[in-house]
């Protein structure tokens, strides 16, 4: 049978999803999730990032010691994970502006799928570029 | 200011910085990260410096900001004086992040 919501190109209202529970299969509301643990795990890593290169950026020397103790399959490994958190977070980001500034309500699950595909190219280039 | 304003505002820029970022990232690990190619790029710039700090700046109130918003929806910590813990924490992380752009710079 022909079901006409599953068509639609823009999400069910807030007081429709609280009503109902929430719909957590829709593509708006995954969107919401990987934002908010990306988002989440970000800024747990960010104090320890800011206070690692505070103390390893001393000179070059420092520096270099640093970068070569990191020269590790884990932390490449944990560095192409950070990247993806970080453009995942950056495209879903994009797409909260997009709908909260410009109010680009149409065509949400293309966002999606705009979004999920620019943070999966950083995650390949990085992959290709890493040494 | 509302936090809320701030969230957005510090949204705004980081979306240009994260982008400068990532690019930044995937140039630098190119033949393997070395400091003497990521210092030849910092030392003495003070464009790189401003945009460094702006970057702390802006990421540690957004990260501290997204962490209260958390909190409060999750674990229902809310309140005025959560809210100046939470800014104090995002001004703490921006601190440690500019100590770091200073070492860039300074090096």
């Amino acid at each position: 049978m022909h079901d006409p919501s599953a068509e639609r190109s823009t999400p069910p209202r807030e007081s429709a999803l609280r009503r109902s529970g929430g719909d957590r299969r829709h593509p708006t509301y995954v969107a919401f999730i990987v934002h908010r643990i990306s988002g989440l795990l970000l800024a747990l890593f960010l104090p320890l990032h800011f206070w690692a290169l505070g103390q390893a950026i001393t000179g070059e020397a420092a520096l270099e010691g640093f970068l070569r103790w990191t020269d590790s399959g884990l932390f490449k490994f944990a560095e192409w994970g950070l990247v993806v958190l970080l453009a995942l977070h950056l495209a879903g980001g994009l797409r909260v502006m997009a709908l909260e500034f410009l109010g680009w309500r149409a065509r949400q699950k293309d966002m999606i799928a705009i979004s999920a595909g620019l943070a999966f190219a950083a995650g390949v280039f990085f992959l290709l570029n890493v040494g | 200011m509302k936090l809320w304003a701030v969230q957005r505002i510090t949204a705004a820029f980081l979306g240009l910085a994260v982008l400068v970022h990532l690019v930044t990232i995937m140039l630098a690990v190119r033949g393997g990260l070395s400091a003497a190619e990521i210092l030849a790029r910092t030392r003495g710039a003070e464009v790189w410096f401003a945009f460094y700090v702006l970057f702390a700046l802006c990421a540690g109130l957004h990260g501290a900001i997204g962490l209260r918003n958390i909190a409060g929806e999750w674990l229902g910590l809310r309140g005025k004086r959560v809210d100046a813990v939470w800014l104090t924490i995002g001004l703490l992380t921006a601190a440690f992040g500019i100590r770091a752009a200073w070492g860039l710079y300074d090096a």
